[in-house]
């Protein structure tokens, strides 16, 4: 009796045991097949001849959708005109702002599976792909293909790492941007004007005693709203020099007192901002100013594709100026690099060529709803918003956004980002000051 | 004895026949032992390892740098915030969900008209994504600001103002102990609990369901007979009903616990983690970590100490059932 029972259970636990290994062998062969990205369709290519093999380039980002999928697209029919016959694979991952894609390129990366090039953000933010050995230099490329005479000078300089230029810019968004909304400035009688931080914070303070909107709209709950807002501010308080010394990846700058008086500015700031900041993202915000829920916000220029996006006009239903304190041009760029060891390095070049050339950024941004990273666009394809961004890009002193990587590693930004919504928070300048310097070691890395 | 005779008459093509047996069952069951050593025990293994290396880039790097990671969480404020609202999570959690199980499986229990319909309302959350969950309590805990919307908008319609709060975007800890040595204020960061809310909304609902089927195995004839000793219905329930319901319980606690301690997916849409780090669970700044950061090292400690606050609560749950079986037999 005992024993029959005994076996029975065992086999129970057997059925068990097996259960979970078929489990954990689908698990494991679903990620397997996942990387390559590849349809299975290599058997059906009927009209390719037998001896050539098919011409293959794997390119890897996060833009799914929208004006990003439609550029990227757009991108992609130039190329095919000057490569016929080449099969893209278009290996993207959705959600996240990126971050969802960066976790399946390091697991690919991790694996020896690199694509032939990936999206990734001009500047420092391409420092832990370069020390990991995992992307070419392209310095000879640029002088090559003639990029480095139609790109601005500043821009090439801050591309640069270990002296080398490591990707390929294909936009250029600008960083330090106010929003607003004229109708409701006007209703409060202040005059669009805000060259100074002190200006601001008049008209800030005129609204908030009005009580009819908020003041000024932050977000939070993307994470990225908070430091985006503070690198405006440290554009202001430290001026373009200094500006750009603090992301040297030394702490000399965030221990002069101007780093405290940025954080004070910040917190001054948020003292007119909507307090549910944590729930909302930086569309809520620009949202709310569209809306005439709140007057203002300092957003990405990605906030006015948005604008676009809900039917509203540029310099009638919303107007924009530079962040308050600066005039000068904060730049962010989406790039594309040359994997080291890439499946298909002939086409991977040729696809980067594609990427800097006129043709193809004039394909690409204004459906992107960016600037490309040349002087020599094709002004007719964009819109009012852009020929002026277009114009303050070729004329303005250039700094690098650090919310946005073109300064910062990934390390540092997560650190960057998390240290600025807490102090949204908490709004304690000692610890978030202290959690900056902490942080400053992790920009080199 | 009828049964033994002839099992005894042939032992030999007997053990034969049990013998190709054990031999099929084991090739059978190879596949999934050498799968289950090498991607759950191996792997195991590999991040204990990573867990004391130098993996802390994106370069690959595995030199031994021994307990250093560890020391550096428990030291910083960001992990001691996590391990404050994972304790606080799983508390309040699982004793909200517990309570509301065995309320709303007593109800249920009561043979009321149109009871599979009241336990199918209670079980549907269940069937729901938490990624659903998650977003769609997240707009109800949106407070708003100049005008209040989701639940504050609710609750002031139906004459609740007063009830009102800053959900989700609260930034305060109660009572905000300062306790020597720790970075972090503890008890309990106001923004967790429309995280419990939305949490036992989806999980209570479970809970139920253990409590009925323990609720149904406990024989009538007990309940009679206590009743007929002139049992009261609360003294039926404290004395007869809530001892005899014990192994459910502990099954219950136990399957809940680690699901909120893995909880990753609910906090991910409803607050990101924020306001602040308030309501960030070690498994979110373990996601930041790996992939955002790209310290693997680091990323694998806390799916270490994860493993560990796992196994604390289910390996002795495990050894219990082991050992209550064996008595059993």
């Amino acid at each position: 009796m005992k024993s029959e029972r005994k076996l029975t259970r065992r086999q129970a636990l057997k059925l068990f045991g097996a259960g979970a290994a078929s489990a954990a062998l689908a698990a494991c062969a679903a990620p397997a097949a996942q990387p390559g990205g590849q349809p299975a369709q290599q058997p059906q290519q009927p009209e390719q001849p037998a001896q050539q093999p098919k011409r293959r380039l794997e390119i890897f980002s996060w833009w799914t959708n929208g004006g990003e999928a439609d550029g990227l697209n757009a991108m992609y029919e130039v190329f095919l005109q000057k490569n016929p016959g080449v099969e893209i694979i278009n290996a993207t991952v959705a959600g996240g702002a990126g971050t969802n894609a960066k976790a399946v390129l390091q697991t690919r990366l991790a694996g020896g599976q690199p694509p032939d090039s990936w999206q990734v953000h001009a500047g420092r933010e391409t420092l832990s792909y370069v020390n990991a050995g995992q992307v070419e230099p392209l310095t000879e490329f640029f002088t090559e293909k003639g990029f480095d005479k139609v790109m601005p000078q500043f821009l090439l300089d801050q591309l640069k790492i270990n002296g080398e230029i490591w990707t390929v810019p294909v936009n250029i968004h600008r960083s330090n941007v106010l929003w607003y909304n004229p109708k409701v400035l006007e209703e409060a009688g202040i005059e669009p004007k805000f060259p100074t931080l002190d200006s601001l914070f008049a008209a800030l303070e005129k609204l908030k005693a009005q009580g009819k909107v908020i003041p000024i709209a932050v977000g939070g709950k993307d994470k990225f709203e908070a430091s985006h807002t503070f690198e405006s501010i440290l554009l202001a308080v430290f001026g373009v020099e200094d500006y750009i010394k603090l992301w040297d990846g030394t702490d000399t700058m965030w221990n002069d007192p101007r780093a405290a008086e940025a954080l004070g500015q910040l917190k001054r700031l948020f003292s007119y901002a909507n307090s549910d900041r944590a729930a909302q993202g930086w569309a809520d915000a620009m949202t709310m100013v569209l809306e005439g829920k709140a007057a203002m916000t300092i957003m990405g220029d990605w906030a006015h594709g948005l604008g676009i996006s809900k039917g509203a006009k540029v310099n009638q239903d919303y107007g924009w100026m530079p962040a308050p304190g600066s005039d000068a041009f904060m730049w962010l760029s989406d790039s594309f690099c040359l994997a080291k060891g890439a499946p298909n390095p002939n086409e991977a070049r040729a696809w980067l060529e594609v990427c800097g050339s006129r043709e193809g950024q004039d394909a690409f941004n204004p459906k992107k709803g960016s600037i490309p990273a040349r002087t020599d666009p094709d002004l007719s394809k964009y819109d009012d918003y852009l020929k002026a961004a277009i114009a303050d890009f070729a004329s303005k002193p250039l700094v690098p956004s650090a919310a946005h990587g073109a300064s910062t590693t990934n390390a540092y930004q997560a650190k960057f980002h998390n240290t600025l919504e807490v102090f949204s928070s908490d709004l304690d300048e000692k610890s978030a000051l202290e959690s900056l310097k902490e942080a400053v070691a992790d920009n080199n890395r | 004895m009828a049964i033994a005779r002839p099992a005894l008459a042939a032992p030999v093509v007997r053990r034969r026949v049990l013998h190709r047996d054990r031999l099929i069952a084991v090739f059978m069951l190879l596949p999934s032992i050498i799968a289950i050593a090498v991607f759950v025990y191996g792997f195991i293994a590999y991040t204990a390892y990573v867990s004391m290396s130098n993996y802390t880039t994106a370069r690959i790097d595995l030199s031994f740098v021994g307990l250093d990671h560890y020391v550096r969480l428990f030291g910083e404020r960001r992990f001691q915030e996590n391990i404050r609202n994972l304790v606080v999570f799983t508390l309040m959690f699982l004793a909200v969900c517990l309570v509301f199980g065995l309320v709303l499986a007593l109800m249920v229990d009561a043979r009321v008209k149109g009871e599979s319909l009241f336990r199918s309302i209670y079980l549907f959350p269940m069937a729901i994504s938490f990624i659903v969950t998650g977003v769609a309590w997240r707009w109800l805990f949106t407070p708003g600001d100049l005008e209040p919307t989701g639940i504050n908008l609710l609750l002031e319609r139906i004459g609740l103002g007063f009830l009102k709060a800053r959900w989700i975007t609260d930034t305060s800890v109660w009572p905000n102990l300062e306790v020597p040595g720790l970075k972090v204020r503890l008890m309990v960061p106001l923004a967790i609990v429309p995280v419990v809310i939305a949490a036992v909304w989806q999980m209570s609902g479970f809970a139920m369901a253990m409590f009925l089927a323990g609720l149904r195995s406990i024989p009538e004839e007990i309940k009679e007979a206590a009743r007929v000793d002139g049992c009261s219905e609360w003294q039926l329930l404290r004395y007869i009903v809530l001892p005899m319901l014990r192994p459910v319980t502990l099954s219950a606690i136990v399957v809940l616990t680690h699901v909120s301690l893995k909880t990753f997916d609910l906090i991910m849409t409803m607050t990101g983690g924020g306001p602040g780090n308030k309501t960030e669970l070690p498994s979110l700044y373990m996601y930041e970590l790996r992939f955002s950061q790209f310290n693997t090292a680091q990323a694998a400690a806390v799916a270490m100490i994860l493993l560990i606050l796992v196994s604390l609560l289910t390996v002795p749950y495990l050894l219990y059932n082991r050992r209550a079986q064996s008595v059993e037999q």
